[in-house]
């Protein structure tokens, strides 16, 4: 049995935490809700630093925590690596000392990262001499990264790694969780409240609300699913995942291809061939009748209506079938009666901007 | 009698040390317990280990000399062991001390152990590090200030104690004329000379220990993080 299979109850201030899910064994699981719905309980349930929590917890394979056969293994005794909010560096320990303290506790046959790999990885080589105290944020949330790797984890763990950082640090670290996404054979749960951040770095998605996991499936699927808060509000949007198709180069474009069609995007670095995800926001995304030629728009795909559904008392929220992936377009209810629109129907989607995730 | 006698300093300072080694053996588990522990002993045992800051010290001292006498219940331990009684001996003494330095010891330790919090002993524990190793590598290199607080607190302390000596122990030469007593001894024969060596000395000393303490003190520029 491969994967993670949690179920975890525990008692917390104004409601309880009960909450079951599972997780592929290899990529990243977001853990996604509103804030105080029990994302960081339920990381902590899994770490084993809720002694109180009961339940039952299966990592590939591996039984942590039964609380039917009276088996609770503490925090030390479960592989897991734990990247707090606040980072948590040990304070009298420098880097490299921090470091290095899971990575001595690991008996050398287990350990499964190379020090100097690690280091290289997330680019904390000129860092290794310093006090905690004498880093940025982003740099200190690296180190801490860094240190949970090290600690050998069969499971790792991020508690909103990106949340106490600015703008400027968020886009620094950014890259290195990529990075960790791609050369990481090791499951991650990955805890954040924005649904733009797990667009960019989840494979699968759990969403809890009020302490009880309310969906969870595979990121595009989620992320379009009407029926979740995920696809409302201002950062409602799908992930298509696309392929470099070529560059226009007297315009300075590139093609992404997808099944449904190609978007033409501001020219990237990359060769044909190369995948990249995009980010398309429901609020980006119109709808016409017929496909315009006097537009400025270039991005223009045929869709079909799929469903429909509320936003807000003036808006609407449509799922579209663009061949393949599902798209989301945010219009107004003016807009979708003067339309006509019912599941069903083709029409054109016209995309104005794209994000690219990677 | 000579102009100057070394004795009572020595015996002081024995009696300091001795006492501080003791007050940190038993002070940090029991400082530990008390900031970590949720249990409704907490609010009476902490009551308890701060009472010294409260009573006289004859107070403490004469309960003490009840116990520990051959009618009282610690004395007849002691004297069932084989010890005989301990008034008016060097460990009686000590544990006069301990119990009077007490808070000065278990207070600053719980400070400093209660403003470590949760968090460096949860990344401690993730990172594969047992209760007992999480408390070497992670409590005391952190709680070192309150360490160093609490030793020259406890230590201070028990150099001006004078009222619990002088209830337990009496005024015996080398046993427990200690400082205060020897000062409280030349006072009374009229000998002000020798008690202003004496008082000016420790007046010095206690300065100095303090003046140490306040220099020591870290400022939280260079440690915070």
């Amino acid at each position: 049995m491969s994967g993670i299979e949690a179920r975890c109850s525990l008692p917390l201030g104004s409601f309880g935490l009960e909450a079951e899910f599972a997780a592929p064994a290899r990529g990243i699981t977001g853990l996604i809700g509103p804030s105080g719905s029990g994302k960081t309980s339920l990381l902590r349930c899994v770490a084993g630093l809720e002694a109180k929590a009961a339940g039952q917890l299966t990592v590939n394979g591996e039984c942590w925590q039964d609380s039917a056969r009276g088996l609770f293994l503490p925090p030390h005794r479960r592989a897991v690596g734990y990247v707090f909010q606040d980072a948590a560096l040990f304070p009298h320990l420098g880097v490299r000392g921090n470091l290095e303290y899971g990575w001595k506790r690991v008996p050398p046959q287990e350990r499964r990262q190379d020090f100097e790999q690690v280091v290289e990885l997330l680019g904390i080589g000129p860092l290794l001499d310093r006090k905690p105290a004498r880093l940025s944020g982003g740099e200190r949330q690296r180190v801490a990264m860094g240190r949970a790797l090290l600690a050998a984890p069969r499971l790792l763990l991020m508690d909103e790694p990106l949340a106490a950082l600015d703008q400027a640090s968020k886009s620094e670290i950014l890259p290195y969780l990529e990075r960790l996404h791609r050369e990481l054979a090791i499951p991650v749960l990955y805890v954040s409240h924005s649904p733009d951040e797990v667009a960019r770095l989840a494979d699968h998605l759990v969403l809890l609300e009020q302490g009880r996991v309310v969906a969870s499936g595979e990121l595009h699927e989620m992320l379009a699913r009407l029926d979740l808060s995920l696809s409302h509000g201002e950062q409602a949007g799908v992930v298509v995942d696309t392929v470099v198709g070529g560059h226009d180069e007297p315009y300075h474009l590139s093609w992404l291809d997808f099944p449904g069609g190609r978007f033409a995007v501001p020219r990237v670095a990359c060769p044909p061939g190369q995948p990249k995800r995009l980010r398309v926001h429901a609020r980006d995304v119109s709808l016409s009748l017929e496909r315009h030629s006097g537009t400025s728009i270039l991005n223009i795909f045929p869709v079909t209506v799929t469903a429909i559904a509320e936003d807000s008392p003036a808006k609407l929220l449509v799922r579209l079938d663009a061949a393949g992936p599902p798209l989301l377009a945010g219009i107004t209810k003016k807009s979708g009666a003067l339309l006509g629109l019912e599941p069903g129907m083709s029409l054109y989607a016209q995309v104005k901007s794209v994000a690219l995730l990677d | 009698m000579p102009l100057f006698d070394p004795a009572p300093i020595w015996l002081t300072l024995k009696l300091a040390s001795v006492t501080t080694l003791v007050l940190l053996l038993i002070g940090t588990p029991l400082a530990w317990w008390l900031a970590r522990t949720t249990s409704w002993l907490k609010g009476p045992l902490a009551a308890v280990v701060a009472l010294p800051l409260v009573l006289p010290p004859t107070v403490i001292g004469l309960y003490l000399l009840v116990a520990l006498g051959p009618e009282g219940p610690l004395g007849q331990f002691t004297l069932m062991l084989g010890w005989g009684t301990l008034p008016f001996t060097f460990p009686g003494l000590v544990l006069g001390s301990v119990v009077y330095s007490l808070p000065f010891v278990v207070q600053p330790l719980q400070n400093a152990f209660e403003a470590i919090g949760e968090r460096p002993l949860e990344a401690a524990a993730t990172l594969r590090a047992g209760p007992l190793d999480r408390f070497f590598s992670v409590v005391l290199p952190l709680a070192k200030p309150g360490f160093l607080t609490a030793a020259i607190l406890g230590f201070a302390h028990t150099v001006g104690e004078f009222g619990v000596v002088l209830m337990i122990g009496g005024n015996i030469p080398g046993v427990s004329r200690v400082l205060s007593v020897a000062i409280y001894d030349h006072v009374e024969a009229m000998e002000y000379g020798q008690a202003h060596w004496l008082a000016g000395g420790l007046l010095l000393f206690s300065f100095l220990v303090l003046l140490a303490l306040y220099a020591f003190r870290p400022n939280g520029q260079g440690r915070a993080g």
